[in-house]
């Protein structure tokens, strides 16, 4: 599975400060969410990255090398709310516990570069903004598991769900941001 | 606006010189709290180029109008462009840090540490931003050159505009904090490289094997390198008693710490070796030897001219890792909570014993950071 990123920023061949530079000018004019693929040569482009991204509050997914660049890829920080409206949560514990029950399927709503560093195995991965052309693909007689980072795409996703005659969803909250159990990673 | 840059020549005279400067550094806050410039007078602030990107504003008020500020950031760039924010904004007195980090890393300075007997001259370089030293003996034409850096021009220049050939390259050990400049300067000068065999079974060149109790004569004057063998930091470190007068100590012994026996994944193996050498090699030898170590950690272990040097008597009197009785004390400093390894340990030891041979942008990059090759 490719990494898919919606935008892509070539910085390949800048020293910093640059990289950086414009990577903020442009990820100012993105929708909440989406991925940008930042392609730069400076080796010290991904510890600043990730320190920037930390401070200016967006999400660094994680950087792959291939012949020499670095392909970082962030996404933009998106206003997540507080309120769950789907009635049915898990808390992580739970899913941990359920995860080998076989009639427990865990459905990953995040976007496909953040599936693609760091996952939990058993996961499937359908991005929210995909689910209503992909939902034949869901198993409707299991217990469906819906995870995302911190468990408002996965509401989300669950009221969808819900609307499509799904009876048994559960929103898995928080989520990735606090999951510690096993993690996986395409690219290792 | 063309701005205001210094060399790191320059820092490092306000360093050694203990100047007041005002030290603006703009990397990532790990960065800076990993390795930074030091000297006694400087005052810091850290605070990473990218959140000055819509403006200095916010920190105009923490910095000084009636000192220089230097900024100083990995590669210079950004350096430059915060100076120029800070000129725009019309502060005066701001410097940006030619090259940056790297630069700093690399700078070498060598400093006369004195004569010897019959003519010779002994000189330490002192690379200031990584805490490394290496050293120049000269005598009637002739010389040798030990622990040398990556920067091998500056030992060559130095030793064309001494008008003295270069004839042997020591390393004391494998380093595994910075890229041996040895092999290439005996290459092209056609020096002899001189390793330990014990450090050198790895290799992928040709070297002479230095051992225990060998002379090597630079120029026709009495100057002697001993080979003192003396394993603890690596299984192979040697030391060397220059013109009876000086002790180079390579990474065993520093002037306030010791060496850390765990670069080369035998902490455990190699403890009692380096309490030998430490505690009776060394208390054999006379007190008056002048130690030259392969590092300092730390600005105060420099000397008022600037070299790193002290009697062995005096370091058995004042260095901590030299003054501790019970052996399972010794075990304990030398291989619980040691400090984190040297950034790229594993691949600096791998380009030193020809294994691999990295680009020289990657070179500098392996090299980033503080030498760390002591316990204390």
């Amino acid at each position: 599975m490719d990494i898919k990123a919606d935008h892509l920023l070539d910085a390949k061949g800048l020293a910093c400060p640059m990289p950086i530079v414009k990577t903020k000018k442009m990820i100012k004019d993105l929708n909440s969410g989406d991925v940008v693929e930042v392609q730069a040569t400076d080796k010290g482009s991904k510890a600043d990255l990730q320190a920037w991204t930390k401070s200016a509050g967006h999400q660094y997914l994680g950087t792959i090398e291939e012949e020499g660049t670095l392909k970082h890829y962030i996404r933009k920080a998106s206003d997540e709310s507080e309120e769950k409206l789907h009635p049915d949560t898990v808390n992580n514990e739970e899913l941990s516990q359920n995860l080998q029950n076989d009639n427990v399927l865990l459905l990953d709503v995040r976007e496909s570069a953040e599936f693609a560093f760091e996952h939990i195995p058993e996961a499937v991965s359908i991005p929210l903004g995909e689910l209503d052309e992909r939902i034949n693909e869901i198993d409707q007689t299991k217990d469906v598991y819906v995870v995302c980072r911190t468990g408002s795409r996965s509401d989300m996703a669950c009221q969808k769900l819900t609307e499509k005659g799904f009876d048994r969803v559960y929103n898995v909250v928080p989520g990735m941001s606090e999951w510690s159990g096993e993690t996986k990673s395409l690219r290792s | 606006m063309a701005i205001k840059e210094i060399s790191v020549k320059d820092l490092a005279v306000k360093a050694l010189q203990k100047e007041e400067l005002f030290l603006l550094d703009v990397r990532t806050e790990d960065a800076f709290q990993d390795w930074k410039i030091e000297s006694e007078n400087f005052t810091y602030l850290n605070i990473p180029y990218f959140d000055l990107l819509d403006g200095v504003e916010e920190i105009e008020d923490q910095l000084p109008k009636d000192k220089d500020i230097v900024v100083a950031c990995a590669k210079g760039g950004s350096s430059q462009m915060v100076t120029e924010m800070l000129d725009d904004a019309g502060f005066t007195n701001v410097y940006s840090l030619e090259g940056g980090m790297k630069a700093w890393s690399e700078h070498l300075m060598p400093v006369k540490v004195s004569d010897l007997t019959d003519g010779g001259e002994l000189y330490q370089f002192v690379r200031i931003g990584k805490g490394c030293l290496s050293y120049m003996v000269v005598s009637n034409g002739e010389a040798a050159i030990i622990d040398s850096t990556r920067k091998t021009d500056v030992y060559v220049n130095f030793a064309e505009q001494m008008g003295v050939k270069i004839k042997h390259v020591f390393d004391t050990h494998l380093h595994a904090d910075h890229i041996s400049g040895g092999r290439t300067i005996a290459q092209q000068t056609g020096a002899a490289y001189w390793l330990p065999p014990k450090d050198a079974e790895e290799v992928t060149f040709d070297y002479q094997p230095l051992q225990d109790g060998e002379k090597v004569t630079i120029g026709n004057t009495t100057i002697d390198i001993h080979a003192l063998y003396s394993p603890g930091h690596t299984i192979g470190s040697t030391s060397f008693v220059v013109d009876d007068q000086y002790l180079m100590t390579g990474d065993i012994l520093f002037i306030d710490s010791i060496g850390r026996p765990d670069l080369a994944g035998k902490a455990d193996d190699w403890v009692m070796d380096l309490r030998e050498t430490l505690y009776k090699r060394y208390k054999d030898l006379s007190d008056e030897l002048i130690v030259l170590p392969a590092h300092f950690m730390i600005m105060d272990e420099l000397n008022e001219d600037g070299t790193v040097a002290e009697k062995l008597g005096v370091l058995f009197e004042k260095n901590h890792g030299l003054n501790i009785e019970d052996k399972d004390e010794f075990r304990k400093m030398v291989t619980e909570n040691l400090p984190p390894q040297p950034n790229a340990y594993q691949e600096i030891r791998e380009t030193n014993m020809g294994k691999i041979d990295p680009e020289e942008e990657e070179q500098r990059e392996m090299e980033i950071g503080p030498n760390r090759c002591a316990v204390r």
